[in-house]
């Protein structure tokens, strides 16, 4: 399989992606510049993190013009593998992929530091190699990751049991303090309704070896090659 | 004709500096020149105070590439063919007028002399120094710095990995904000800030030149300034999304050879950017005015040549590859447009379409008149480094407990999570020790090898001592990298000082040059770049002399890195070094300070010590005889121990080590050269036996364990109570 990294101009967990891919876990990985229009040739394209046309105006408010945005709503429409990481998760809800925004952090800051995700739901493409309500440590990095979504909305993700990960305690408990930006019900990671697109704040390809405090991210990039 | 001294003020220039431009010259010079030199012999550009003093920093070693001004930052080799680059450089005067933007283009202007080096930058690390946070004022310059830091870092993706932040009364009026960037490139990859090769042409590429940063250089670095208010236009206003393409673009550049040299453009702009070049080419340059893009209309060509836009490169394209060149830099959307060529004649010809507005010999221009001074050794310092311990009153079993609670709590010691969560450290996947340790560590990929980085600066000491402070300052940085278990390689310096003209001020310099110099020749550590910020001054009064010392060592197998905090329950805990209590260590604490209200007395150091204690430490850690080595630093062993406590919320049961003298000197007392290390009970004697080969004192304080530091009956707390006021202390104040 092959994955597709898109870079936008100011994305900047495009080389860190890779490098979890390739050097990690050992897959094809590919820069796709913003421009292209065909991506046919991968089985799963990721939107890293970074601050695409430096987010002055709403985080990911330009890049969901980007020429590739056409391109990857054909993509995901054939029921094609799609993660947004950070940025990419707010370009996703931008361009109106995933439902719902990414508001600055009610600390109004930003904040890099680890957090615990408790994995909601193991039947998905990103999640099967987890176990149920498994806690995976993977660290955030961002100004504007507060998830807010109307209350209906709210209500379907739930139901729909389309809410992936919640920010929690090491031992997994979804409590206020854990919630590190004030996400709506501790959201960290939604998908859309068919379930082939994954939008998350947390940064997995952060997470990637033990020397660097946590390989719990691989297990995201695991389900994906194993459900591909 | 003598020129007024108003405009002779503008461009800083004394009158007798204009004279000598006259006589060499041979004639007056054009208002364009006279703007040209009045930037490039600024102090800021030209070290004309300072670079008889900095000749005494040795700058050699077998890994030493690139040396201090050689080009924009040093660089040294680690071996599997790659360099590390860095550089750390002040932006203090901007950041007292507008906090926000003048630290964030701080940050921006240090990454471009980085990645001008064909080098990734991969590490970021800020010195700051405030007054006190009681002072509405300095909250709002901390917010702003340590924000304009955030904003400009974070959009950048290159891991901010802390440094250093410091308050005291002495810094109210006038902040200080250090920047400091490594990078890392191929060694055959180096890129030359060189105008070289006549006929090769000169591209300007990226921001529109405007108004913004004229006399940034001559003005606000070079000057003392009391109406501050009357130059906020001379700071501005930075980019951080140009500045992330410029870097792609440029390093993609860089993998060609279509390119002679890169620049950027910094202090002065335009015109040391293409002067400097020229004159390390030993060439000259000729630039048209006209064809520089601009921000607004009605420019004169004095404007344009002085203009401190942000986000500007300076690339020297070879003849024939400009179409190429262009084509790269429009991809990533950038402008770029030639405004000029090489030259063989040795000439800075400027102008404006066929005018030319100035013309002045290169290496005249770079010249600037070097001073230096005898000076008499200030008098006021007898009475500051007369202090007798026993003036005041020693600590007692019943009273040991508040005073630690209150230094940790202090903004100088407590932690500063609250300011590095801001900052985004873990991007680039290669941080392997994040910020608040002795030294951060950051792994090189396709390597087994990781970088250890500090910034260090006691500016008491240097206030009390500038000679012993100089040398403390780049002994605790060896000694905070060798606590990570990293070899020290190479330091690069920025020199905080008040205004050199004044004698008082000049010996501080004096005196802390050679200090450095004297510790960087024993530690075989040499300086590979740095910056001078002199004039830091409010109403007349001087800060704290303040060399601040930016050091990267080097870890050959990354898995052998060493950390502070305590690892497991039963380890043994040992003092390295300095185990004789001298009573006069508390001199110039934190603890005289804060409990006392005193800053008095020499700080003391044994050099000669110190580095059999590095050595020691190192060797114990790439054994792996040891699990935790913390330098002991502000406020002495009891706060070391209790950061080594808090670090993984293990206790310390002490035994009744062996202690003369006074209990504030041993418990709270500053002396240098001293580690504390935990160790597995197993390997106690093999750790004994080093220490002894190295002639190094190991004292048994105690047993990892409980949740409790408890020393010698003096001390009692619980973690809870330590960590409250270690953990809240900054954030409680703001």
């Amino acid at each position: 399989m092959k994955f597709g990294i898109i870079i936008f101009p100011g994305t900047w967990s495009d080389r860190d992606c890779h490098y979890a891919l390739s050097d990690i876990l050992k897959q094809k990985a590919e820069y796709i510049w913003h421009k292209e229009t065909d991506l046919s040739e991968y089985d799963c394209v990721i939107l890293p993190g970074g601050f695409s046309y430096g987010d002055y105006l709403r985080s990911g408010a330009i890049a969901r013009f980007s020429p590739v945005m056409t391109a990857l709503e054909r993509f995901t429409a054939q029921g094609k593998l799609v993660i947004g990481i950070c940025n990419g998760f707010q370009i996703l809800c931008e361009s109106g992929l995933l439902p719902g925004a990414l508001l600055t952090n009610d600390n109004l800051q930003y904040r890099c530091q680890w957090t615990h995700l408790r994995t909601e739901n193991t039947s998905t493409a990103f999640t099967s190699q987890c176990e149920n309500g498994q806690v995976l440590k993977i660290p955030i990095g961002h100004y504007e990751g507060r998830y807010y979504a109307d209350d209906t909305t709210l209500a379907e993700l739930e139901a729909d049991k389309r809410i992936i990960f919640r920010y929690a305690t090491a031992t997994g408990k979804i409590t206020e303090p854990a919630n590190p930006n004030g996400s709506m019900n501790n959201i960290a990671g939604i998908i859309n309704k068919k379930g082939n697109v994954l939008g998350m704040m947390p940064h997995p390809e952060r997470a990637c070896e033990p020397l660097l405090g946590s390989s719990d991210g691989n297990i995201i990039w695991e389900s994906i090659i194993a459900s591909i | 004709m003598p020129v007024s001294k108003e405009i002779l003020d503008e461009v800083a220039l004394s009158q007798k500096e204009y004279q000598l431009i006259v006589e060499k010259l041979g004639r007056e010079p054009t208002e364009v020149e006279l703007g040209m030199f009045g930037s490039l012999w600024s102090e800021h550009c030209g070290y004309k105070h300072s670079k008889a003093l900095l000749r005494q920093l040795p700058s050699r070693s077998k890994r030493v590439l690139v040396k201090p001004g050689e080009e924009n930052a040093g660089a040294v080799d680690i071996g599997d063919g790659l360099v590390v680059v860095m550089k750390i450089e002040s932006h203090n005067h901007p950041s007292a007028i507008e906090p926000y933007q003048g630290a964030a283009t701080g940050v921006g202007g240090i990454v471009r002399d980085i990645f001008t080096m064909g080098a990734r930058p991969i590490a970021l690390m800020n010195s700051l120094r405030f007054g006190p946070l009681t002072d509405a004022h300095n909250r709002y310059l901390f917010g702003g710095v340590v924000g304009g830091i955030a904003g400009y870092g974070n959009c950048l993706g290159i891991p901010d990995m802390g440094g250093e932040i410091y308050f005291a009364d002495c810094y109210a009026g006038n902040p200080l904000v250090n920047a400091f960037c490594l990078g890392i490139a191929r060694a055959d990859k180096l890129v030359k800030a060189r105008a070289k090769g006549e006929g090769n042409l000169l591209m300007l590429v990226g921001a529109d030149t405007g108004r913004d940063g004229l006399h940034g250089a001559s003005g606000l670095a070079s000057r003392t300034f009391e109406e501050e208010r009357e130059l906020r236009s001379t700071v501005q206003v930075g980019n951080p999304f140009l500045e992330k393409l410029l870097i792609e673009a440029c390093l993609e550049l860089a993998e060609t050879d279509w390119i002679a040299g890169m620049q950027d453009l910094g202090a002065a702009g335009l015109t040391s950017s293409a002067v400097e070049s020229a004159a390390r080419g030993g060439g000259g340059i000729e630039i048209d005015v006209l064809k520089v893009p601009r921000r607004e209309k009605g420019m004169t060509p004095y404007e344009v040549m002085l203009s401190e836009s942000q986000e500007r490169m300076l690339v020297v394209v070879k003849k024939g590859y400009e179409g190429k060149v262009k084509a790269l830099f429009d991809r990533w959307e950038l402008r770029s447009d030639i405004i000029g060529s090489v030259t063989g004649d040795g000439i800075a010809r400027i102008k404006e379409g066929k005018k030319v507005v100035a013309e002045a010999p290169v290496n005249l221009l770079t010249s600037s008149p070097v001073y230096q001074r005898r000076v008499k050794r200030p008098e006021w310092l007898n009475r500051l480094q007369d202090f007798d311990a026993n003036s005041i009153p020693d600590l007692s079993r019943k009273n040991a407990n508040s005073p630690l609670l209150r230094l940790l709590a202090s903004p100088n010691i407590a932690s500063k999570h609250c300011v590095y969560r801001q900052y985004d450290h873990q991007v680039g996947d290669n941080t392997v020790v994040l910020p608040g340790s002795d030294a951060a560590v950051l792994r090189i990929k396709g390597t087994k090898k990781a970088i250890s980085l500090t910034t260090d600066g006691n500016a008491r000491y240097c206030y009390v001592n500038p000679y012993l402070g100089g040398i403390i300052a780049v002994a605790e940085a060896a000694r905070n990298l060798s606590c990570s278990g990293a070899q020290p390689l190479a330091l690069t310096n920025c020199l905080n000082f008040g205004n050199p003209e004044k004698d008082d001020v000049y010996y501080q310099l004096k005196e802390c040059i050679a200090g450095m110099a004297r510790a960087c020749q024993e530690l075989k550590i040499p300086v590979i770049s740095g910056n001078v910020s002199l004039y830091n001054e409010t109403k007349g009064e001087a800060i704290y002399p303040t060399p601040v010392v930016a050091m990267v060592g080097l870890i050959e197998d990354v898995v052998k890195h060493c950390t502070s905090g305590f690892k497991n329950e039963g380890d043994l805990v040992f003092l390295l070094g300095d185990s004789q209590t001298i009573d006069s260590s508390i001199g110039s604490s934190e603890y005289l300070e804060l409990i006392h209200g005193i800053t008095k007395g020499n700080p003391y150091i044994d050099l000669e010590m110190e580095i059999r204690l590095q050595h020691c430490c190192l060797e114990a850690i790439s054994r792996g005889l040891i699990k935790s080595a913390h330098d002991c630093s502000d406020g002495g062993l009891a706060v070391a121990l209790a950061e080594s406590c808090l670090a993984n919320g293990l206790g310390l049961i002490s035994y009744d080590w062996k202690a003369e003298g006074r209990m504030d000197a041993a418990l709270f007392g500053e002396a240098q050269s001293r580690i504390i290390v935990s160790v597995a009970p197993k390997s106690m004697w093999k750790l004994e036996k080093l220490a002894d080969r190295y002639h190094i004192a190991a004292t048994r304080l105690g047993t990892v364990g409980g949740k409790r530091l408890t020393l010698k009956g003096y001390i009692d707390l619980s973690l809870k109570q330590l960590g409250e006021a270690w953990w809240d202390g900054l954030e409680k104040l703001l």
